[in-house]
């Protein structure tokens, strides 16, 4: 079996495992990080997104060995290390950005990449960001409020 | 003794954060960190994982099945198949609608993806591996896939199990193929009525076949403890206890026995209300193999074997008078109930509660019949986000009644409001004998019309046709117009139960001795925020403040019994066993508020958080004193604690309605069409939480949309299912999901302790039919009576081809 060398959340992973271990399932079985969802196994529902090298990626569809020399950052590490939580996580809350949870983690995740990109997005542009990322609860409505929000508080 | 300022009670209401109360959640904080407890999250020692090897035919006899190969697989363990399960008479088990359904195919498969052998291996990767390398040797069968010729003489002889048995669960049967025949309502007047109307339209509807889809599919980790005999099973389960009574009722594992537990559920919508087979298979797996046993579906298993929603063809025929007064309504339907009856109805509602479908309107005379057939598709028949066959219904009667107005050329709000049951009507006992609670029709269809600008809306489509017609335009502006009557909140124990048990609910309280509590209800959560608002009907009850109150729910070992969360039941029933469970609280402390303050209990009076004299309210005991009293001090004649415990069994049935409005811009030449507006009117009662409600409404048009314009689970002639996966279902994103407007009007339920009435569900019900309507209505001046959904860019298209408006 080969041996990953990687970083998670900041921390050295440094594992043997089967070649074929998508990345989702090494976060989640194997550094029992479940935070990151499985939702659809197609690349079509986003609930697995987490970010490699800064970049969101969708881990269902990564190859664990993939993330060989690379920061892998999961939404355990959204918020600050003291604790403080990532202003998408205070907006999602105050704004109602969700309800069974389970889409939430990947959509912050992708909410979080987008704001990297675009510290200013428009309604429309958030809502473009967001396609590859489904939500069967909120309607997205208070999802765009709450990503426009958080957009602001992290400008100020 | 009391020699502080009191604080107004407006403030204090307000502190408490009670009913009315747009609280923030309490769940947020867990799901935004990433820990939700979700039952894909859950690992226990020694667990394996157990996967399913699926029919890849419609209808096929098994001639053989070889685990050889599998059972070879590094790191598989065992193999069942029906064979296994057999001598555990398991192999088949009961479904919610009194049918039995297949554990493993037994000699023959029914619909592609069923489940015909369930490998059980060390981890995932393993047990796909042994999927893979189970040979199954199968002979083709004729497949029936159209159920309108399910009950040919010639038809395909689907269940070879029940052949013989021509008495149903719920009466004769009429076929081999034929599952019941249900009706309700006077069908010789309705004959007579409809053949004296002066206007008469008949139409078939289909509400195709769709599923919920959550994006957390189905699953469950069953864990056996042979040194204490203990069964143990997290899982997706929308209704707990019923699980643990069914699951104690077909493997005579005594109850106390069984514990059934509902972690975090990533959205249900109907989809986890069934009971499948991974369920029995992995805790069979558990028993045999002495460790736990793990079955999660991926989500092509999701849409194409678990319980898919609708498939229901209706012909509506409506009747009305020269002048728009409706006469007489007249409903025949086929359902297609796939392979098996997996429907979730209470017991003696085979086809749900679809006689509502008299919806909003006085009508004289009504009658509908419902037959239930078989075909090569996945079972199921759960009621998608509505209660029990009211979206199908709504969806029949609010086309049904468009139709009719644009055959009398009315405009379709003016003939609803002609028709509308009047507010001084309720309570009014429908044709079909529903007894609707009560509603303000006129005045949310007005609000509704005046908000939108409905008459400018109606002018500029007139300006809009005329443009298009001089070809300055190649977009089609269309109205649709909707009002819906739900019926949620099952039910009184009188008529409805599922499987036997009576469909009240349970919530229990316990009051700790300073004056914070935790409550415990029979229901579960699926995102409806249960945690939070749970707490605030609490907090308006028996005057402590939310945030001091913790709920628990879904754990059958501590919970109350209650029949779970679907069918907008858990704020009619269980949110009204929680008011009256503080109710009791409350009596209990004003007797320990008469015996401190030395007065007769008749001498108190409740204000917000205290009991206090009446007429000397510095003269006062909070309820958090109370607590503290209550474990504190010995009291005459009064058991110390503070506890109570309420089953609620509703009298009746509770009736949300509500007024949408949508306007669409179909672009005739790509069959794209586009959401400019939709506005939603939702009277739901009392309203607990604002902010949550808007939030399920927004949820549930979303799901509406999604329907409306594209969600069909189809199949092709041999049986294949077509569009299985997220590839081709159709899911909304944010970019094709419009911004909704939303609104209200305040009817509270008489017979609710609070007058709420439940939310969840409606916008999904009023969404399809405004969202439809508004398409047909975009092509109605070209001739269009009715198009089938669902409303994607080329049946759309096609559409406008036939009309002859395409470039």
């Amino acid at each position: 079996m080969p041996t990953l060398n990687t970083r998670v959340n900041g921390t050295s992973v440094s594992k043997q495992i089967e070649a074929s271990t998508l990345l989702v399932d090494l976060l989640r079985d194997q550094l029992h990080l479940t935070g990151t969802h499985v939702g659809c196994d197609t690349s079509q529902c986003g609930a697995c997104v987490v970010h490699l090298d800064g970049r969101a990626v969708k881990s269902c569809t990564v190859l664990a060995l993939q993330a060989e020399g690379r920061d892998v950052t999961t939404i355990e590490n959204l918020a600050a290390a003291d604790g403080t939580l990532h202003p998408l996580q205070e907006a999602f809350r105050k704004h109602h950005a969700l309800q069974c949870g389970f889409c939430t983690p990947g959509m912050l995740m992708a909410c979080a990449a987008l704001l990297d990109d675009n510290p200013d997005p428009s309604e429309a542009e958030v809502r473009a960001g967001l396609e590859g990322n489904i939500c069967r609860c909120t309607g997205y409505q208070n999802i765009v409020s709450a990503v426009r929000d958080a957009a602001k508080q992290m400008r100020a | 003794m009391n020699d502080q300022t009191i604080p107004p009670a407006a403030e204090r209401a307000a502190a408490l954060q009670g009913l009315g109360s747009s609280r923030k959640r309490v769940e947020d904080a867990r799901f935004t960190q990433g820990k939700g407890n979700y039952v894909d999250d859950i690992k226990l020692p020694g667990m394996l994982f157990g996967d399913f090897a699926r029919s890849s035919h419609g209808h096929a006899r098994i001639k053989s099945i070889n685990k050889e190969a599998a059972l070879a697989v590094p790191g598989v363990i065992a193999v069942l198949t029906a064979e296994d399960l057999k001598p555990l008479n398991l192999h088949y088990m009961p479904t919610l609608a009194g049918d039995v359904q297949a554990v493993l195919a037994d000699e023959k498969v029914l619909f592609q993806n069923q489940e015909i052998a369930f490998v059980v291996a060390e981890d995932r990767y393993a047990a796909a591996d042994g999927v893979e390398l189970i040979e199954v040797e199968y002979e083709e069968l004729p497949a029936l896939v159209d159920p309108f010729k399910a009950m040919d003489d010639d038809a395909p002889l689907l269940r070879e199990d029940i052949k013989d048995k021509m008495d149903g669960a719920h009466g004769p049967r009429k076929h081999y193929n034929h599952i019941f025949y249900w009706e309700e309502g006077d069908k010789e007047g309705t004959d007579k009525a409809l053949a004296e109307s002066d206007v008469v339209v008949e139409e078939l509807i289909t509400y195709p076949r769709c599923h919920p889809s959550p994006i957390e599919t189905c699953g469950c980790v069953a864990s056996m403890d042979k040194i204490n005999g203990k069964l143990t099973i997290w899982g997706t389960f929308q209704a707990p206890h019923a699980v643990r009574t069914v699951a104690s009722l077909i493997t005579n594992i005594a109850e106390h026995n069984i514990r059934i537990v509902s972690p975090d559920i990533g959205g249900g919508f109907g989809n986890k209300v069934g009971v499948y087979p991974g369920y029995i298979c992995a805790a069979v797996a558990s028993i045999v193999t002495g460790v736990p046993v793990k079955w999660i579906e991926d989500k092509i298993e999701n849409l194409t074997a678990t319980a898919f929603a609708r498939d229901y063809h209706m012909t509506g025929k409506i009747g009305a008078t020269k002048d728009g007064k409706i006469t007489a309504l007249s409903c025949n339907v086929l359902a297609d109930h796939g392979a098996f009856d997996a429907c979730a109805d209470p017991t003696q509602f085979p086809a749900g509660f679809f006689s509502i479908c008299t919806g909003s309107y006085d009508i004289p005379v009504a009658h509908c019949g419902v037959d239930g057939v078989y075909t090569n598709k996945a079972p199921g028949g759960v009621a998608y986000r509505c209660s029990f066959r009211v979206t199908e219904a709504a969806y029949m009667i609010e086309r049904m009644i468009d139709i009719l107005a644009r055959k009398m050329d009315m405009d379709p709000a003016e003939l609803r409001m002609k028709n509308f049951i009047k507010k001084e009507q309720f309570p009014y006992t429908s044709a079909l004998g529903w007894e609707y609670d009560s509603g303000d029709y006129h005045t949310a269809m007005e609000k509704a019309m005046e908000t939108v600008g409905y008459k400018a809306l109606r002018a500029e489509q007139v300006e809009n046709r005329a443009a298009f017609a001089r070809g300055e335009t190649r977009a089609l502006m269309g109205v649709g117009v909707a009002f819906f009557t739900e019926i949620v909140g099952a039910g009184p124990v009188k008529n409805c139960d599922i499987l036997g048990l009576g469909m009240f609910d349970s919530c229990e309280i316990r009051i700790h001795p300073t004056g914070s509590a935790i409550a415990r209800v029979g229901t579960i959560s699926q995102g409806q925020g249960h945690a939070t608002t749970f707490p605030q009907i609490l907090a308006s009850e028996i005057g402590l403040p939310a945030e001091d109150i913790t709920v628990e729910e879904g754990d059958t070992d501590t919970a109350p019994y209650g029949l779970g969360t679907y069918g907008s039941r858990t704020t009619p029933v269980a949110g009204a066993a929680a008011a009256m469970a503080g109710r009791k609280i409350r009596a209990k402390a004003q007797m320990i508020a008469a015996y401190l303050l030395e007065v007769h209990d008749g001498d108190l009076e409740w204000d917000v958080d205290r009991f206090q004299v009446k007429g000397n309210p510095e003269k006062f005991k909070t309820m958090k004193e109370l607590a503290f009293a209550a474990y504190s001090q010995a009291i005459p004649g009064i058991e110390p604690g503070l506890e109570a415990v309420s089953y609620y069994d509703p009298p009746n049935m509770t009736y949300p309605f509500g007024a949408y409005i949508c306007v669409v811009d179909v672009d005739v030449d790509t069959g794209v069409v586009d959401v400019r507006r939709f506005y939603a009117l939702d009277d739901c009662g009392t309203r607990i939480n604002p902010m949550i409600i808007e939030g399920q409404v927004h949820g549930g048009l979303t799901e509406a949309l999604a329907i409306a314009m594209g969600q069909e689970i189809s199949y092709d002639a041999m049986g294949n299912v077509k569009g299985g996966s997220l590839m081709d279902y159709y899911l909304p994103t944010a970019v094709e999901t419009p911004v909704w407007e939303t609104d209200h009007t305040v009817t509270p339920s008489p017979h609710h302790p609070i007058g709420a009435k439940g939310v969840g569900e409606s916008p999904n019900v009023g969404g399809v039919p405004a969202f439809s309507n508004a398409v047909n209505d975009a092509f109605a001046h070209l001739g269009l009576t009715h198009t089938q959904m669902p409303h994607d860019h080329w049946r759309v298209w096609q559409t406008a081809q036939r009309l002859g408006v395409t470039g």
